[in-house]
């Protein structure tokens, strides 16, 4: 289980190399050393800078990103639960294992507007697969929810890797 | 758009553990009994047809930034303006229509709590609308890729 972090355990330096990368590594036969020339840094240093951002968790993988939307995954459903808290850590590490589903956060509610404090999303190339596994989900998660619902998207209106503004970098 | 059986291997093994070495690609190329240079062509193809969006690091949210998912109940009128002004917000890095009474919803990441709640006061100010934040308290499962 992931917790919330706490603090920032980075320093200015980790910060230029995330900016520096945000947008991908570049697709050149050294990447590393491409980056390191660019930001003045030592040859090596990206790549053990990324090792050991990686070694603490504040990078969880380096890989390729699929566009899942482009790759016919179009049915992209938010699925929602309200979910006792004694039990939604339980609930939560059983659905996040699932292997079709991609994230599982537990997020505050916000009464009256928002009952759901568990989120799971579930992607497929149509509403019915979708519909399927969260079927599956609510059989598995059973009484311990009151209610849950499916939020589909029906635009991406936006969508980047995280950005670092100047003024963080 | 369909990936060829090459790419889709590529893209399945190098979701996660992409090689930090000097010669990264080399190295998948080794493993995929391909050479370096088709290797880069393929990733750039791929990159080119927008299957995949990058190769790179995906960043443990409120780590590097606070970061929180937003929530708008948005006048269905009133919809493409707000999502203009949202999506034009640089610290706006994800921005969908959904389908409920919370129809909008995105994701602020900014330097500090601070700042991220300045720049929810400012979409607020902009809009005349309330925002809805809805943090990340605990992660289940951590997102290490997803098999295509």
């Amino acid at each position: 289980m992931e917790q919330a972090p706490q603090a920032v355990i980075i320093d200015d330096i980790d910060r230029q190399i995330i900016a520096a990368t945000q947008d991908g590594l570049p697709l050149v036969p050294r990447p590393y050393e491409e980056i390191a020339n660019s930001l003045g840094l030592p040859a090596g240093a990206v790549k053990d800078r990324l090792n050991s951002m990686l070694d603490q968790g504040v990078i969880r993988r380096i890989g390729a990103i699929p566009n899942h939307y482009r790759l016919g995954y179009t049915a992209n459903g938010m699925s929602v639960w309200d979910v006792d808290d004694r039990l939604v850590d339980e609930i939560g590490e059983m659905v996040g294992a699932l292997d079709y589903v991609s994230h599982c956060y537990k997020r505050p509610r916000a009464m009256p507007r928002w009952p759901y404090n568990l989120f799971a999303m579930v992607h497929g190339k149509t509403t019915e697969i979708v519909e399927n596994k969260v079927a599956a989900i609510r059989e598995l998660v059973g009484e311990a929810s009151r209610s849950d619902d499916i939020l589909y998207s029906t635009r991406i209106l936006k969508k980047t890797g995280l950005r670092l503004s100047e003024r963080t970098t | 758009m369909e990936l060829s059986t090459t790419e889709k291997r590529l893209v399945n093994r190098w979701q996660k553990g992409f090689p930090l070495e000097p010669r990264p690609f080399a190295s998948l190329a080794d493993e995929m009994g391909m050479s370096e240079d088709d290797i880069l062509a393929m990733l750039e193809s791929l990159k080119a047809r927008g299957l995949i969006t990058r190769l790179g690091a995906v960043v443990r949210p409120n780590t590097v930034a606070a970061s929180s998912l937003v929530a708008m109940q948005v006048p269905d009128h009133r919809l493409e303006e707000v999502a203009g002004i949202v999506s034009a917000c640089p610290e706006v890095n994800h921005n969908y229509e959904r389908e409920d009474k919370l129809n909008l919803w995105f994701v602020v990441a900014a330097s500090s709590a601070g700042e991220l709640d300045r720049v929810l006061a400012r979409i607020e100010a902009m809009t005349g609308l309330d925002t809805c934040k809805l943090p990340l308290k605990k992660a289940y499962h951590i997102d290490l890729g997803f098999s295509i």
